[in-house]
Order: structure tokens, then C-alpha cells, then sequence
């Protein structure tokens, strides 16, 4: 039996992927804040064809109730996998206002999360099976005027799924690291960007990287041409830049 | 709730709307609405979805299937759920939609707004019979519609004047499976066809017509049987998208006969009979994202008219009308309807249904034109979801209970806040 665990289970940008998993036959442990909206989805997956969809409470800034869900997910039998949907993007403007969001931003994209997969981890690699796959971003690949802080959070976030697959691999627990560009979902709402995609777009590629064991995804494809190009533009020039 | 000025569009892209719209994903969303009229996939060709200047809410995002009673075959779901997602999700569990539209992208609160029909329509009637319940947000209260009530009867195919639909719950059918079984014959010529439509007992039944066909030819096509079936089969994944506007000629009049000449002689004279998977069949452009856009910037439009049985010979002059232009795509279907219907301002009659797109250009809305005054003479009638030319008076002729619709409209939405670019065009609530 393939188990999945979600955290953020009520990002837009998962609620596609999860249905997708319930069509495979997964069990599905859905984790996040709003409980309510955790249940109307767990109801949409049973109905979908998931065995088994729980809903959790779960709050990356609060690290003291990580080892109950865990106990509890490390109950089933099977492949346990996992993917991280969480994170928190106020606006860059709201930051310089207000410095102390930062602790908040690096909590929900980055310590909360890798914390969490810290203690989940061992479990998987005892097991020798299953995935981990974690949302990155495109922000993360080199700080913008826009999203600098956000973006340092995505970056940690990639620079540890990068080291847990280099650690986890050997045991046969496959780290994939997903960047999206823009993506059209709440969090993105109201904002212009260029070459945003669809969550069920990301969906269909998030399948096929675990079906393909990829390693770094980039979703819309072509943001991986276009970073690779930022990520070239030398210091000197880039400083002076507002893209 | 955030409104976000957006340019949108009709399906056929000739018609065009710029507006603020929201998009709840839950019920705490939903209820931080303003009164404003819903939209889903925007598959409707015409105006029906549009809100030039005003508001307008796009519910493809409430889409969970709430729940489902596998002894009676009740589905209650939001109203931004698609119904090809419904029939992928239940059909290899022994139940499928009722009725389902062409195109799986329409939303169920769509194909409530304008009672849509399938290919089953002749046996099985339209969607909203087999819609056991709906619930309403009119003005921000919540409301529930049940068959044989006024608010019913105006909600079904009442092009979302009655209340802003939030879930409904669907009366499922049992079928085998996730596959067809598919016969396709070719019809040589315009009375073989019909004769092949009259004579079909099958469950599904479609044609398609060549219509750049004139001569003896004329009316010639393939009709499509389908029943329902179980069994594996391996599916092709993925879909493939137009990635840009196509150029004008990409349709142009020999393009289009070469692709219908080859499309109807595909099918071996004698007929064939293959496996499909169901959405293959049902939805059979759906693997082609965007091909609206095959149509160029300035977009299509659809003509769709139904004629009473009796008046297949005005259908007959409407086609020789098109063959003789030579401005139709391949994109052409007819069919016979049966009587069924569910709402004041539904589309179907008895009769026979011609679907065809043009695109928008000055000789094909002229063209329109005239098979619009051709439809208005053999007693027949324009339907909503395709409509983006016809004028007020003619097509509020064609349908005898429209006032009963005005008059439970009025009372949903007295301030007239989910008037959309189609109703405001033909005048549907004030004439």
C-alpha cells in the first residue's frame, strides 16, 4: 500500500496533485491549518478513489505536534511518502515594514518543513521505498528586489532537499526538488507574471517526476531556460536590474 | 475575497468581456461574495459566461465532490466540478453522469445553466432531469430548488438568473465501465443520413456532416453508435495544446475539404465497430487544449439550431445554404433530439439539431444571419450556449415559456445583479 502525507494539503497548488494520488489508490494523510477545508477535500478524495484520507492538524510553526503525526503516519503499512506544499509568501513591502515576518516566512518554507522531514525520514529509509517531494521555487534560484526573502527561505528549502537526497538515495528514498514558476492559484492572485501555468499542469508534471524519478523539476519547463539565463547575468549587472 | 480586472472570453473568442472577477476555491470564499453572476470553464461559445464592466465569479476553482450514495446513485458536488472529471472518477466504478455534454470541460453548474444535452439525448433527455436537487445563493441567502418547483424550472437552462449555483447533487446512471463500444457507418448522402439517425437504437447516437459536401453528396457524413462497455485497455496520457492564434488560412476552404475527405473516408464503406476509452468518445476534443485558438485572433462562431422533425427539408436548404458557401469548418454535427427538456429556457424539442462552426468573418455572419431567420420559419430554436448573433425578438420567440422565467427571475434576483452580456443583448429579462 502506497501512504502519502501532505503538508499544506489546502495550498491551490496541491489540491490537484492529491486528487491525481487518490486516482492512483493512495492513502492520503492531509495536513495543514484550515480543518474544515482539510475535511471537504479528504471527502473529495474518498470519492475520487483514495482507501484512506485523514485530515491533521498541522502548523509549521509549530514543531511540538510533528512527532504525533508522524506516529501516526508511520502506522501504516507500506511505501510511506511524502510532499511538502507549505509555505508563506507575504508581500516584499509588508517585510521591510515589518522585519520580523521573516522568522514566520523561513518557518513555513523552510524550517518547519525540513524539521518535519528530519523526523520523518528514518522511518522511510528503514523501509527502504518511497518519495519525498518538496516545493521549492524559481525565487530561490537568485534574489530578486520583488521576493528576496521568500526566495532565501525557497533557497534553503532546495539546498536541504538537495542534501537529503544525497543522503536519503543511498537508502532507496527517492528527494525530488520541484522550482514553479508562477503559478495561477490564490497566492499568486491578482499579480501579472509572465509564463504562469495551472496547478493541473504542475500536477501532471509532479506524476511524471515521481513516475520518472526526477531530481530537480522545473514547472512551466521553460522557466528552467529562463533561470539558468538569470542565474548567468554577473553581479554588477544584476544588482542594478529589477526583474 | 479578491476581484482581479481581467479580460476574458467566450469560447468562440468573438465575443469579449473586461471585468473584476473572483475565484472562491471554499465556503468561507463564497461567502465573502458580492452578488455577481457565476461562470465556470467558459465553454459556452457565445456571451452567456460574460459580464462586460460588472463583476463576475469564477467557480471552476469549487470543485470537490461532496459525496455520493453508492445504493442510489446520488453525487452531490460543487458546482465548479467538470463532468469529465466526475465520469473518469466513477465510471471504472460502475457509474457515469447521466447526461454529459461534448466537451468534459463544461462545469455542472454550466451544464445546469443551459440544461445541456449529449448524445444520448434522444433516450435519455437533458441534464437537468436528471438533477435531483440545486442550491441557490440568491443575494447572499442560500436557497434549494427540487424538480416540479417554478425555481427549478428557471434554474434549468435559466443561463444562472435565478441564484448563484453553489453544489448540486446528480442522479448518476450505472454503466459497464470506463470504455465504448463504437460503430461508425458512413451516410452517403443527406437522406441516408437522417435515415441512419431515425433507424439508430442505440444508446448514443451522433453524426457528423461533411458540410462542405454539395452535390449528390451533400449531407453526406458518418454516424457514430455508442454503447457503454467494460474492459482494459491502455490509455494514451497527456493532452496537446495550440500554442498560439493559427493564421487565417489555417481554415481556409481547401484545407477544410481535404480534411473532411479524408475524415469520412477514413471509415471503410461497410462500416466499423472499435473500442474506445469513454472520454474518447464523448469528449473527443478534449485532447486538443485551447482549439479555439485553431480559429485565429478574431475567433469563431457556432451556429446550432434544432428544427421539428417535420422540418428536416428547411434543415436540408440550411445545409445546401452552407455547402454552398463554403465557409463551414470541419467541425459539424447533427443530430436527432427527443423531447426532453427540464427548464423554461431549455434548448431542446424533438427534432433534429445542426451544430456547425464558422469563422468570424463578415460572409459567415451574414451566413448566420440567414440560417438564423431559416431556423425562426421552420419553427425551430437557437440555442444560448452557442448563440452570439441572433436578434432579441427572434429568439425570445422561441420560447413559448419565457415569461414564466421572467417572472421567477424577478423574484430571485430583483436587482438584476446576474445579468450577463447575453441576457442584457437579447433582452431576456426586460422584453
Amino acid at each position: 500500500m502506497n501512504s502519502w502525507i501532505i503538508l499544506g494539503a489546502t495550498s491551490g497548488m496541491a489540491r490537484p496533485f492529491i486528487r491525481r494520488l487518490a486516482e492512483s489508490g493512495a492513502q492520503l494523510f492531509l495536513a495543514g491549518r484550515r480543518m474544515e477545508e482539510l475535511e471537504a477535500l479528504a471527502a473529495d478524495c474518498r470519492l475520487r478513489g483514495a482507501p484512506k484520507a485523514e485530515v491533521m492538524a498541522f502548523d509549521a510553526r509549530d514543531p511540538a505536534n510533528y512527532a504525533a503525526l508522524i506516529d501516526r503516519f508511520v502506522q501504516e503499512e507500506g511505501t510511506l511518502n511524502a510532499a511538502v506544499f507549505a509555505g508563506s509568501m507575504p508581500e516584499q513591502a509588508q517585510i521591510d515594514a515589518t522585519p520580523e515576518l521573516i522568522e514566520g516566512v523561513i518557518a513555513d518554507s523552510f524550517t518547519g518543513p525540513a524539521t518535519f522531514l528530519q523526523m520523518l525520514v528514518p522511518e522511510m529509509e528503514t523501509r527502504g521505498a518511497g518519495t519525498v517531494m518538496g516545493i521549492a521555487s524559481v525565487a530561490g534560484d537568485r534574489g530578486r528586489l520583488g521576493n528576496y526573502v521568500y526566495g532565501a527561505a525557497k533557497a534553503a528549502f532546495a539546498t536541504y532537499l538537495s542534501g537529503l537526497r544525497n543522503r536519503a538515495g543511498r537508502k532507496g528514498v527517492h528527494v525530488i526538488t520541484v522550482k514553479p514558476g508562477p503559478v495561477d492559484t490564490p497566492m499568486t492572485q491578482g499579480m501579472k507574471m509572465p509564463f504562469m501555468t495551472t496547478p493541473d499542469a504542475v500536477a501532471d508534471d509532479l506524476m511524471r517526476a515521481i513516475e520518472k524519478k526526477r531530481n530537480v523539476v522545473y514547472t512551466a519547463r521553460i522557466w528552467q531556460v529562463i533561470m539558468t539565463v538569470i542565474r548567468l547575468i554577473p553581479e554588477p549587472v544584476f544588482k542594478k536590474l529589477s526583474i | 475575497m479578491i476581484w482581479t480586472q481581467t479580460d476574458y472570453a467566450g469560447w468562440g473568442r468573438a465575443l469579449r468581456a473586461s471585468g473584476e472577477v473572483a475565484r472562491p476555491e471554499s465556503r468561507a470564499d463564497l461567502a465573502a461574495l458580492s452578488n455577481a453572476p457565476a461562470m465556470g470553464m467558459r465553454r459556452s461559445y457565445g456571451d452567456a459566461a460574460l459580464n462586460s464592466g460588472g463583476r463576475a465569479v469564477d467557480m471552476s476553482r469549487f470543485d470537490r465532490l461532496l459525496g455520493f450514495d453508492a445504493e442510489t446513485g446520488l453525487l452531490e458536488v460543487e458546482a465548479g466540478a467538470r463532468i469529465g472529471d466526475i465520469a473518469t472518477a466513477f465510471a471504472p466504478r460502475g457509474w457515469m453522469p447521466a447526461v454529459m455534454p461534448g466537451t468534459g470541460f463544461a462545469t455542472v453548474g454550466g451544464c445546469i445553466g443551459q440544461d445541456v444535452h449529449g448524445k444520448n439525448h434522444h433516450n435519455a433527455g437533458s441534464f437537468g432531469q436528471h438533477v435531483a436537487e440545486v442550491t441557490l445563493l440568491q443575494n447572499g441567502v442560500e436557497a434549494t430548488a427540487t424538480p416540479g418547483s417554478a425555481l427549478f424550472e428557471a434554474t434549468m437552462g435559466g443561463l444562472g438568473q435565478t441564484g448563484l449555483i453553489t453544489c448540486a447533487t446528480l442522479q448518476m446512471k450505472r454503466c459497464k465501465g470506463d470504455l465504448m463500444l463504437v460503430t461508425e457507418r458512413r451516410a452517403n448522402d443527406w437522406d441516408e443520413h437522417l435515415a441512419l439517425l431515425d433507424g439508430s437504437t442505440a444508446s448514443y447516437t451522433v453524426g457528423w456532416i461533411d458540410a462542405t459536401a454539395r452535390g449528390a453528396d451533400m449531407g453526406r457524413g458518418i454516424v457514430e453508435e455508442g454503447e457503454n462497455g467494460a474492459g482494459l485497455m491502455k490509455r494514451r496520457r497527456g493532452a496537446h495544446r495550440v500554442p498560439m492564434d493559427a493564421p487565417h488560412f489555417a481554415l481556409a476552404k481547401p484545407v477544410v475539404r481535404a480534411f473532411n475527405w479524408a475524415y469520412f473516408h477514413r471509415v471503410p464503406a461497410h462500416g466499423r465497430t472499435l473500442v474506445r476509452p469513454l472520454e474518447a468518445f464523448f469528449f473527443p476534443l478534449d485532447k486538443i487544449h485551447d482549439w479555439n485558438r485553431l480559429y485565429g485572433q478574431r475567433g469563431f462562431h457556432q451556429f446550432q439550431c434544432v428544427v421539428p422533425l417535420g422540418a428536416a427539408a428547411a434543415l436540408k436548404a440550411m445545409l445546401a445554404e452552407i455547402a454552398g458557401s463554403g465557409l463551414a469548418s470541419p467541425l459539424a454535427v447533427l443530430k436527432r433530439m427527443g423531447p426532453g427538456r427540464a427548464g423554461y429556457l431549455s434548448f431542446p424539442m424533438e427534432g433534429y439539431t445542426l451544430a456547425i462552426d464558422f469563422p468570424n468573418r463578415t460572409e459567415a455572419r451574414v451566413l448566420i444571419k440567414r440560417l438564423e431567420a431559416m431556423t425562426a420559419e421552420a419553427g425551430g430554436r437557437l440555442y444560448f450556449a452557442k448563440d452570439s448573433l441572433a436578434e432579441g425578438a427572434a429568439i425570445r420567440a422561441m420560447y413559448p415559456d419565457l415569461e414564466k422565467w421572467q417572472a421567477e427571475v424577478a423574484k430571485a434576483d430583483p436587482q438584476g445583479a446576474l445579468a450577463t452580456d447575453l441576457v442584457r443583448r437579447l433582452h431576456l429579462r426586460t422584453a
